[in-house]
């Protein structure tokens, strides 16, 4: 069995609010794997659904072979969840705090992998600290820590570097990608796209509750434009060059080129119309570039 | 297959939750039952006797017992379950594979140990006002005990019903509090006018009480077997809702 999670069908409604509308994709194991999408577009109304605290109102959801409702036992043994709120227990230390987590996923002895933990998330100075004690980033240090008492196969981070430092963001990407490397199956919601865009493999696009983009990274952005150049230039844009325009911005003409080679006529037409290049960058598309297009609408799926 | 490890961890989270507040969660209690016999026992001290051959003071002691277990089995699921909604961190206990009776289990129990523990606090400061050695220790426990579950499981219902504090405020003053207080706790209902004794008649409270009394001086308003019907009737009843409320994820899983 390859796949780690299977989603088929998933429908979720909130009154007359469609949160997710007929949702399927699946992830194999061993994948890296970026959900993306605006706020509300059903990011975490899916891993919601997936970790059981929610439940869909149609379709069905396998973590490891296991379904989330019949099978939850096993399913939620298979799977690591890092909640995106910011949440903690105020009566108990880091370690109090792990100890009871693993005693839920019905772990009795679990000292040393826990030591482990703390040493890896750099914890081990904190393990006897209250938990109201600790900063924001030391928090999310312990949720991760949390959602690995259980080694669970599949980890799902949903928005796990919104308000952390970029120390803390590097040493948990790098941690992240160990997991990865061992083995685990990881699925990431993230707004910092660039995140998404050095780590994962595949990437799934929701927006307004629908599935609009599963494509490896590479792939989608390949689709997109492809190449740009901004151009700044002494008079206004040959006519010969509108049709390549994207867009303008700080005073620059941003130009699509089919091809590097499409650079040669760019310039030609330049030096037709009798201009000056004050300026000229090339812009690699990257995924914000793809993630913004996809969202205003320029392919529904 | 049970998860017993993960229902004891639980329920050992529960216990440490109070316990490391012990101080407002049991003593606090205690000292307001002792307030309650000092003040009650001098103003009715030549009261008539309650029972041939109980003074009213001693009548008084294991009502203060029973009303203080209830209250604070109550308050030990509901406030628990509240605080863990509105922080949000319940969402650690929704992860893992705990079923809705190890769920139910573990929080029932850590709620009957507190209220266990405050009315053996609320005996021992008390006892000295002439509370004799049960007659029929069993049914004082077992009375104890299932007072304890009835008001446990409504902490709980109450804890998963309630979305902010003050809902959870006016479940407890305006139904746990005249539920605790119109129950026989002060006076034996044989001497209130026939109206107010049906009321107390139909709380379940009331049986708690007169059970528990039973116990410590071998006579009571009803037969202790009737009071057991009524207290195991309503321990069923609302353990099987608060079962149901956590099984059906209401107010939990969205």
């Amino acid at each position: 069995m390859s796949t780690a999670i299977d989603i088929v069908g998933v429908s979720k409604r909130y009154g007359t609010l469609t949160a997710l509308d007929d949702v399927s994709f699946s992830v194999r194991q061993g994948e890296f794997f970026a959900l993306l999408g605006p706020n509300g577009a059903g990011k975490t109304t899916l891993i919601s659904a997936l970790a059981g605290l929610a439940r869909q109102d149609e379709g069905t959801i396998r973590v490891m072979g296991h379904d989330t409702v019949h099978d939850f036992r096993d399913a939620r043994m298979a799977l690591g969840v890092v909640p995106q709120e910011l949440v903690f227990d105020p009566f108990f230390t880091v370690r109090e705090t792990l100890v009871f987590q693993s005693g839920y996923f019905g772990i009795k002895r679990n000292d040393a992998w826990i030591d482990e933990l703390l040493f890896k998330l750099g914890l081990t100075e904190k393990a006897n600290a209250n938990m109201r004690a600790l900063s924001g980033g030391m928090k999310r240090r312990v949720m991760v820590a949390q959602a690995l008492v259980h080694r669970p196969p599949v980890i799902v981070l949903d928005e796990p570097t919104a308000g952390v430092d970029v120390e803390l963001r590097q040493s948990l990407w790098d941690f992240v990608q160990e997991l990865n490397d061992a083995g685990h199956t990881i699925v990431l919601t993230t707004h910092y796209l660039e995140e998404a865009e050095t780590l994962c493999g595949r990437i799934a696009m929701l927006k307004r509750g629908r599935l609009i983009a599963l494509e490896p990274k590479e792939k989608l952005l390949a689709q997109s434009a492809g190449r740009e150049v901004a151009l700044k230039l002494s008079g206004p844009l040959p006519a010969a060059l509108e049709a390549l325009k994207t867009r303008e911005e700080d005073g620059r003409q941003v130009l699509a080129l089919a091809e590097p080679a499409a650079l040669e006529t760019v310039l030609a037409a330049v030096r037709e119309a009798g201009l000056e290049v004050r300026d000229l960058t090339l812009v690699e598309t990257d995924l914000e570039t793809v993630f913004v297009n996809m969202m205003r609408g320029s392919r529904t799926a | 297959m049970i998860n017993f490890t993960g229902f004891y961890t639980l329920f050992r989270k529960e216990l440490l939750r109070f316990w490391k507040v012990a101080f407002q969660t049991v003593a606090a209690p205690v000292l307001t039952a002792l307030l309650y016999q000092l003040i009650f026992a001098h103003v009715l001290e030549n009261h008539v006797e309650a029972y041939p051959g109980v003074s009213y003071t001693a009548f008084l002691i294991p009502g203060l017992a029973m009303m203080s277990m209830a209250q604070n089995a109550f308050a030990n699921g509901s406030s628990s379950l509240i605080q863990s909604k509105v922080t949000g961190n319940i969402v650690f206990i929704l992860l893992p594979p705990l079923t809705a009776l190890e769920f139910t289990a573990a929080y029932l129990l850590a709620a009957v140990c507190r209220g266990l523990l405050v009315g053996a606090g609320v005996l021992a400061v008390t006892a000295a006002f002439g509370l004799p050695w049960p007659t029929h220790p069993l049914w004082a426990l077992v009375f104890a005990a299932l007072g304890c579950g009835v008001l446990g499981s409504l902490g709980i219902i109450a804890g998963i019903w309630a979305e902010k504090f003050d809902q959870l405020a006016a479940f407890q003053n305006f139904i746990i509090m005249p539920l605790t207080f119109l129950s026989g706790v002060f006076y034996s209902i044989a001497s209130l006018p026939p109206l107010w004794r049906a009321v107390s008649h139909a709380n379940p409270v009331f049986y708690m009480i007169d059970g528990f009394r039973y116990g410590f001086f071998g006579q009571a308003d009803v037969s202790p077997w009737l009071s057991l019907a009524v207290v195991g009737a309503s321990f069923v009843a609302l353990a099987s809702l608060a079962l149901r409320m956590i099984g059906s994820g209401y107010k939990l899983r969205h």
